[in-house]
């Protein structure tokens, strides 16, 4: 009984992986790779939202009645390679980052930024 | 998957991480074949373990492996984290249970696309169906997202490439032939196979599983595979840059018009039936021309970002050298 909903505790804890290492960790790649599994798992809900027990395939076929649910199948199929355009513009900004800081560590990058700030701020009170 | 998941939060080598990240992809991918999503699968164990793990690559060759010991006390994160989860898993009680035939998905349009598509589209899968034709505006919008993040990419990255000399390159390929003898005569063989497939699941995704998105994929990896391999150079000289850019336009371009040549004979934006003077004919023509735009766009996108970033590190690389030799 309760095992029917396994896949779903299942999501959830992928789900959540990703947002702690999302929150928790401070190198962007990691952030992104975070990103990836959160987004992952809920490809994996969608998907086995669609299932219906003893269906198959959504290709229709003689001598079949039961269909999984098509529909997000189709929108689980546009998303990730969606998906893979937005995070390689994310990758691309970490490059660029990477470039103009010479570091991909959060608390570094605000380090450099506080140091400017705090630096043109004397400069204007001179 | 947890396991995966679990030792990706725990790994401080990125290398290792995004190797996990191809794993993850790759189990992800059996088990959308499990839940009977075919398709879904194919796109899935194409791009989660193939290009997005390269990609990781590259840019982890250009910004370095290690990630450094986090300072920060994660348990504030930790707990925000068991408290959503808590949350959510209060939320499953109430779910439809794995599986059951009479869940709500289930019963809104679904039943008309399974039922009615034979008759309306002529198409036996019913995934193509939906996507190319009932919901054609949906994936319009997906095609001009992933041609923006192209963009994108090409804005952010793009570098003015110098002329690279015809001995450069054919030293590099004397080196190479040395180092990877055997992958390299491997891979020649099997290009030509992944291309030829790529083709066949493009045209045979009105029967079977396939269809634009995931041909355009496997084609990209293919063209990918040979950049690896043979050298960025070697690649550039048989697929040109320009040329790439304008089959990503083109692509979106011929997706548009499709709309508009409906639009024009009377029939709704995406309303393939006016396009022939049977409707079943003026779908698949539609379906078949939209296919080709989703191809399009979506291979030469993938093709532009994994150039874009391979040859920012081929500019890091030559950085590199300069400043090695200067001292010296």
């Amino acid at each position: 009984m309760l095992m029917d909903l396994f896949n779903h505790w299942v999501v959830i804890t992928l789900m959540m992986s990703g947002l702690y290492i999302v929150i928790a960790q401070g190198n962007l790649i990691k952030k992104i790779v975070g990103l990836a599994v959160f987004q992952t798992s809920v490809f994996i809900f969608y998907i086995s939202m669609a299932k219906v027990e003893g269906g198959t395939a959504p290709i229709l076929a003689d001598g079949i009645t039961q269909y999984s649910n098509p529909l997000p199948h189709v929108l689980i199929l546009t998303a990730i390679v969606v998906g893979i355009a937005t995070t390689a513009l994310g990758l691309s900004l970490v490059v660029r980052i990477k470039e103009a800081y010479g570091s991909i560590e959060e608390d570094e990058i605000q380090q450099q930024d506080n140091q400017a700030l705090s630096e043109s701020n004397l400069e204007k009170e001179a | 998957m947890v396991i995966v998941a679990f030792a990706i939060i725990r790994m401080k080598d990125l290398f290792a991480v995004v190797m996990l990240l191809g794993i993850y992809g790759l189990i992800s991918a059996s088990f959308f074949i499990v839940m009977d999503a075919v398709d879904v699968a194919f796109t899935e164990a194409a791009v989660g373990a193939g290009i997005s793990t390269l990609l990781m690559l590259v840019v982890i060759a250009m910004t370095g492996r290690k990630e450094k010991a986090n300072r920060h006390k994660p348990f504030s994160a930790l707990f925000i984290v068991l408290v959503t989860g808590g949350l959510l898993i209060y939320g499953t009680l109430d779910m439809p249970h794995i599986g059951a035939v009479d869940a709500p998905i289930h019963k809104h349009v679904a039943p008309r696309y399974i039922n009615d598509s034979m008759a309306e589209i002529g198409v036996p899968n019913i995934v193509t169906s939906v996507l190319a034709s009932y919901r054609a505006f949906d994936t319009f919008g997906e095609v001009v997202v992933i041609f923006t993040a192209g963009i994108g990419v090409l804005t952010l990255l793009s570098v003015a490439r110098r002329k690279e000399s015809e001995e450069e390159i054919s030293s590099i390929n004397d080196s190479m032939h040395e180092q990877h003898l055997v992958i390299r005569i491997v891979a020649k063989m099997l290009i030509p196979f992944i291309f030829l497939f790529a083709l066949y699941v493009q045209f045979h995704g009105d029967f079977g599983p396939g269809g634009g998105f995931q041909a355009g994929v496997i084609f990209a990896a293919a063209t990918i595979l040979y950049a690896m391999l043979f050298g960025l150079s070697t690649a550039r000289k048989v697929i040109n840059q320009t040329f790439i850019q304008l089959i990503a336009a083109i692509g979106v371009l011929l997706y548009g018009s499709v709309g508009i040549v409906s639009l024009m004979s009377g029939g709704n934006f995406f309303d393939y039936n006016v396009l022939a003077s049977d409707p079943i004919a003026g779908q698949h023509l539609g379906i078949l021309l939209i296919e080709w735009g989703v191809g399009c766009t979506v291979a030469s996108v993938m093709i532009i970002i994994f150039f874009n970033f391979a040859g920012r590190q081929e500019l890091h690389q030559q950085k590199e050298r300069v400043q090695n030799q200067e001292p010296s």
